[in-house]
């Protein structure tokens, strides 16, 4: 069943359109992929599924982006409502440094203006950080800066932060790229886990990391969706010429 | 040892040379810039020190002629003029500041406040004075300390904005768009987010200012206009260590030049130890992330 429908959405910065009319099915309580060479539109086709693409300026989407067949960019829908739902993990992890490990992962509770007791508060704490692989690691040290994680640890922290707002659908913006080969290793066994609960799309340049981690592909060549399917086929049996190029690294 | 060709030798003298003269007229330079801080400050404590005892900070000006007395009216009133114009200031110069580093606002309104911010912070402060006392002190019907505190504000405002402002765009891009996605609203991303991550850079701002203005004569004469009394009235005159210390230094009275250098030595002290604050605060630095 698909979680998240886009209906010929296009994306633009100004004047220039950076998606063209994407038609895109994702299944729930799969991980996505979405592969292409830079600049192709990868990251701002996430960006539009919890409206964070409209954050700047001048960048708007036309069309229609159902989740659980609502139009979240229906009249009077709030883009902060569709973002408590759909969570999102960037390139860089981005710990509030004014925050210790604790108040990082609860603040989207607590800048929501939910009044939850001590006891509440520490639960979910542990809940996220558990679910983001992160417990045993810190759970002597939640008092402690998130900033004093290594960077791993603080994209660990950053996904237990998404984690913590209880959303349905987890967006991953390459939240490998900037991590060593351990780390991410962390970051795709946790993506597998997590897929029981969440509906997944992770952008990532990383063929192998598509192929290790994902259920379905999707190929993206200049704003355009190339091919969308069962990740084993998008990888062994392309349909089209263009993305067995780009995968066999003919370019890109 | 490997020998070197000669020529590379000489080579590498002549830039030791040349690294050395630079080097020499750097130290002398910075000599140059210390050597008239030093006479100053050097100056005044030794014709402050004298002046300065207990009765300084708790005893009122005696009438000329009269040995002892003190200038402990205007040090407090100091204080206070100071400390509201300094809570004025904060309140519209950090709103000021955190409106102009708004990714979203209108463009050309944050340029426009920006130039009137620039401009106010040029003006003379005299002219502060006279457009405060044109402003407040006609209308409420005489001088007053609220007058003095909103003079000061005024040129404290713009100072406070631009460096809030300043502050406000080292927060690195990143930790707004996270707050954003995990659905926090956009005024609250700007205040529990950025400006708290921000805050040590704007309290340093802030304190900077408080120093500038904090030695300012001018825009509190015809606003503040100075008091022989102890006063905290904010609808009376008040006295102000900078006021007190021209009237006294203007005087053709032995004594009262004894007390001016030693309210100009307190007043001295007084920033220095705001500058202290700052340093030990922007000492350890605002925590960014890697």
């Amino acid at each position: 069943m698909a979680k998240i429908r886009l209906v010929r959405m296009s994306a633009y910065f100004g004047r220039t359109r950076a998606l063209r009319e994407i038609n895109l099915d994702i299944p729930e309580f799969n991980v996505t992929a979405v592969i292409g060479p830079s600049g192709c539109g990868k990251s701002t086709l996430v960006r539009c599924i919890n409206r964070m693409h409209e954050t700047v300026k001048d960048a708007r989407v036309e069309g229609d982006v159902l989740l659980d067949g609502e139009n979240i960019y229906g009249p009077g829908v709030d883009p902060v409502q569709i973002r408590r739902r759909v969570g999102m993990v960037f390139q860089k992890p981005a710990p509030f440094p004014t925050m210790s490990i604790q108040d990082n992962v609860a603040v989207g509770l607590n800048l929501n203006g939910l009044a939850l007791n001590r006891g509440e508060r520490a639960e979910i704490v542990e809940r996220s950080l558990r679910r983001a692989a992160l417990w045993n690691e810190v759970k002597d040290d939640l008092g402690k800066p998130g900033t004093s994680l290594s960077g791993g640890q603080q994209q660990r922290l950053c996904i237990a932060r998404a984690l913590a707002v209880e959303p349905e659908v987890l967006l991953m913006d390459e939240p490998c790229s900037a991590l060593d080969p351990i780390s991410t290793a962390h970051i795709e066994e946790l993506v597998l886990e997590l897929k029981s609960q969440y509906t997944i799309v992770i952008v990532t340049h990383n063929m192998q990391q598509a192929a290790r981690v994902s259920d379905f592909t999707a190929f993206l060549l200049g704003g355009v969706l190339i091919e969308f399917g069962d990740t084993k086929q998008i990888f062994t049996n392309p349909e089209r010429q263009e993305t067995e190029d780009y995968i066999t690294g003919r370019f890109g | 040892m490997k020998t070197v060709e000669p020529h590379v030798d000489a080579r590498r003298m002549w830039r030791k040379f040349k690294s050395g003269a630079m080097m020499t007229a750097a130290v002398l330079a910075t000599l140059l810039t210390l050597v008239p801080l030093f006479l100053v400050l050097g100056y005044l404590v030794k014709q402050g020190v004298n002046g300065i005892n207990w009765a300084f900070f708790t005893r009122l000006p005696r009438p000329v002629g009269e040995p002892g007395g003190g200038m402990g009216n205007a040090v407090l009133g100091t204080l206070e003029v100071v400390g509201l114009a300094s809570v004025l200031a904060v309140i519209v110069g950090v709103g000021t500041g955190i409106y102009l580093s708004e990714p979203g606002r209108n463009r050309s309104v944050a340029n426009g406040v920006r130039f009137a911010a620039d401009v106010l912070m040029g003006v003379p402060s005299i002219v502060v004075g006279i457009f405060v006392y044109a402003v407040v002190v006609r209308p409420m019907g005489g001088f007053s300390a609220l007058a003095g505190a909103i003079a000061l504000a005024v040129m404290m405002t713009p100072l406070v904005a631009r460096t809030t402002e300043q502050a406000l765009s080292m927060v690195p891009a990143e930790l707004r768009e996270s707050a954003l996605a995990l659905g926090i609203p956009r005024w609250r991303t700007s205040l529990s987010v950025v400006a708290r991550t921000a805050a040590r850079g704007i309290t340093t701002g802030v304190l900077l200012a408080l120093a500038r203005i904090a030695g300012e004569t001018a825009p509190l004469l015809f606003t503040a206009f100075g008091n022989q009394y102890w006063s905290t009235s904010l609808r009376r005159p008040i006295a102000a260590l900078t006021v007190q210390v021209y009237t006294y230094a203007i005087s053709p009275f032995e004594d009262w030049h004894r007390q001016a250098w030693a309210g100009a030595l307190v007043l001295t002290a007084m920033v220095l130890v705001v500058e202290g604050v700052v340093r030990s605060i922007s000492g350890r630095g605002l925590r960014t992330p890697r």
